[in-house]
């Protein structure tokens, strides 16, 4: 083990090239692919490089296939990279020495570790002799993620008998129990109710804030990334697209706000104003460039008749279908 | 270590107390196989004077009851069981944790072991009952029996392993898988007691793993082995269990190279 960076995580010209076998539909496709079978190549990962420092909470966002989980599998030490380097606390991942094994986590929502048949706190026990936490060390984390996430009536009910939102309290408990110090989670709240999400989502920051984990999260919640994540890493196609403030995320690639106005008369044409997105009655919503936001404000303040105006920035679901389809169209 | 085997055999018999009924349905299923074996051998053997081979009803009934045991002792992670387990994601759930995943499986198999032996024992009350076998034993057959039954289920747990690590290379492993089993159930003293095979698959047998999982730690109870050959019987199954663990060590990280965390 190298002597460890100041990064937690390190990532240099990381990459990942699948062989996928691809073929045409159809029997006569099917008895062809026994004697000649097609391969592609698929680069899940184009060499992305990122550091994330220790304590730091960072939103990896990206579309469906755009090598999110790839890349959580290779700095959890799941997948071999084709090329580049990642280092994790000072490990290659790929090596998945014990040590560095201990230091992480990898948590996918929607998945089941927990023993199915058998109350979580016996599932609690197994982790703690995997994981080798001393006695003493293991249940003062236990009480504290089990008062953090508020489920002390669940982890003596069997693990097949729990919700789906409270089989993902019970299995993050069991994830967090060694006290890792990187966290990785892939879509942790998927499928969880808005109360649990709220949650999922408070235990995150409480979490990062009394052992200053670093935590790379995937979500397609923005909900989640506005929340705990004050910067984002954007990929897209294997490729990173962005990697800074979320605010600046918006002011790169949405620059323009809404201005949401209620007037005494709706029907009047403001095209003078900015593009009109919306109409409801009295109420219109403006686009309107970021920089001239507030002078058009002040325009509309002065020449109409106006009950109520608020200026918005643009929500990040749209910045980021934004940034997809730039890029889609590059 | 030792805390993560007890405490992983712990929460397998746990489990395995959950389906208390499936579990003793499935030990009475166990049963069919030896006693169909029983019931043709000691009808050969009583329609030939007595014995076959040397070999009296009494010494089949005996042979066939240890043998129920020795089978249940014999179960391990089925190498077709590596599909799905890759699939579900059990696999990449136990990469992530700081222990070779097959001390996961020896320990969880060997936790469920002991209920079965607890519910196997009224199983052979009942067919010493019926069957009346003979046995005569010594207690060093009974130390060396109970050691041996654990080197067989090492042994099988090794070579099984590496037969599911077929897996990571191709997804029709199933035709490998079925070779190996034929041969196990030929050479193994499975089928029938290895003293009833030809001479060249006796010799066969000995310079393979198969007959140190069955055949031995049943003959070591109802053999009447010298002390050499109880002694010798577990120098050969530390000898394979060392074999199928380097074997294992070796393939396992190319194995894990080839994974591509697919499934859930």
């Amino acid at each position: 083990m190298e002597p460890e960076s100041p990064a937690d995580v390190r990532v240099t010209e990381l990459s990942k090239t699948f062989s996928v076998p691809e073929r045409e539909a159809g029997l006569r496709a099917a008895v062809r692919s026994l004697f000649h079978r097609k391969m592609r190549a698929v680069r899940a990962v184009d060499a992305i490089s990122f550091e994330i420092g220790r304590g730091e909470v960072v939103g990896f966002l990206g579309p469906n296939g755009a090598g999110k989980t790839t890349t959580l599998k290779m700095l959890s030490g799941l997948l071999y990279p084709t090329s580049g380097q990642a280092r994790v606390l000072g490990f290659l991942p790929s090596r998945r020495e014990k040590d560095f094994l201990r230091g992480i986590t990898l948590v996918m929502g929607n998945r089941n570790q927990l023993q199915w048949d058998l109350p979580a706190l016996d599932s609690f026990e197994l982790n703690r002799a995997i994981y080798r936490v001393r006695r003493n060390d293991f249940v003062a984390m236990r009480d504290e993620l089990i008062e953090l996430l508020e489920i002390d009536d669940l982890v003596r009910k069997p693990v097949r008998n729990l919700s789906l939102g409270e089989r993902m309290k019970v299995e993050i408990v069991g994830s967090l129990l060694h006290r890792p110090r990187v966290l990785f989670l892939d879509e942790p709240t998927i499928g969880l109710d808005v109360t649990m999400q709220k949650r999922i989502r408070s235990f995150i920051a409480e979490y990062n804030r009394r052992h200053a984990a670093t935590v790379l999260l995937t979500s397609h919640y923005m909900a989640d990334v506005v929340a705990l994540c004050r910067r984002v890493i954007v990929i897209h196609h294997g490729r990173v697209l962005f990697d800074g403030d979320l605010a600046a995320l918006s002011d790169r690639f949405a620059a323009y706000k809404t201005i949401d106005v209620a007037l005494a008369d709706g029907t009047r044409p403001l095209d003078s104003y900015g593009e009109v997105l919306q109409r409801d009655g009295d109420r219109v919503k403006l686009r309107v460039p970021k920089a001239e936001a507030a002078p058009i404000a002040a325009r509309l303040l002065g020449e109409l008749q106006v009950a109520d105006l608020t200026i918005e920035e643009p929500p990040i679901e749209d910045v980021i279908e934004l940034v997809f389809a730039q890029k889609a169209a590059e | 270590m030792a805390d993560f085997y007890l405490t992983m055999m712990r929460t397998a018999i746990q489990s395995q107390l959950q389906y208390r009924a499936a579990t003793y349905m499935y030990l009475v299923g166990m049963v069919a196989e030896p006693v169909i074996y029983l019931v043709v051998w000691t009808t050969i053997a009583r329609s030939h004077g007595g014995q076959v081979a040397g070999i009296t009803p009494g010494e089949f009934a005996a042979y066939y009851i240890v043998w129920t045991l020795v089978r249940n002792m014999n179960i391990v992670f089925t190498p077709y069981g590596w599909e799905w387990r890759i699939r579900e994601g059990q696999l990449s759930a136990q990469l992530l944790r700081p222990l070779h995943p097959i001390h996961y499986d020896i320990a969880d198999f060997a936790g469920g072991k002991v209920i079965w032996v607890l519910l196997y024992l009224p199983i052979a009350a009942g067919l010493t009952f019926i069957f009346k076998p003979t046995l005569d034993v010594t207690p060093l057959d009974v130390v060396v029996f109970f050691v041996a039954i654990w080197g067989a289920y090492l042994i099988r747990t090794m070579n099984l392993w590496l037969l599911g690590m077929v897996t990571f290379w191709t997804t029709r492993g199933g035709a490998i898988f079925q070779t190996y089993m034929m041969a196990e159930l030929l050479l193994s003293g499975r089928l029938v007691p290895l003293q009833l095979m030809p001479d060249w698959v006796q010799e066969a047998a000995s310079w393979l793993p198969f007959k140190w999982t069955f055949f031995f730690p049943i003959e070591a109870l109802v053999g009447h082995l010298s002390v050499t050959s109880l002694l010798g019987g577990l120098g050969m199954q530390i000898l394979w269990i060392a074999i199928g663990g380097c074997f294992v060590w070796l393939f396992w990280r190319a194995s894990v190279k080839r994974y591509s965390a697919v499934g859930n």
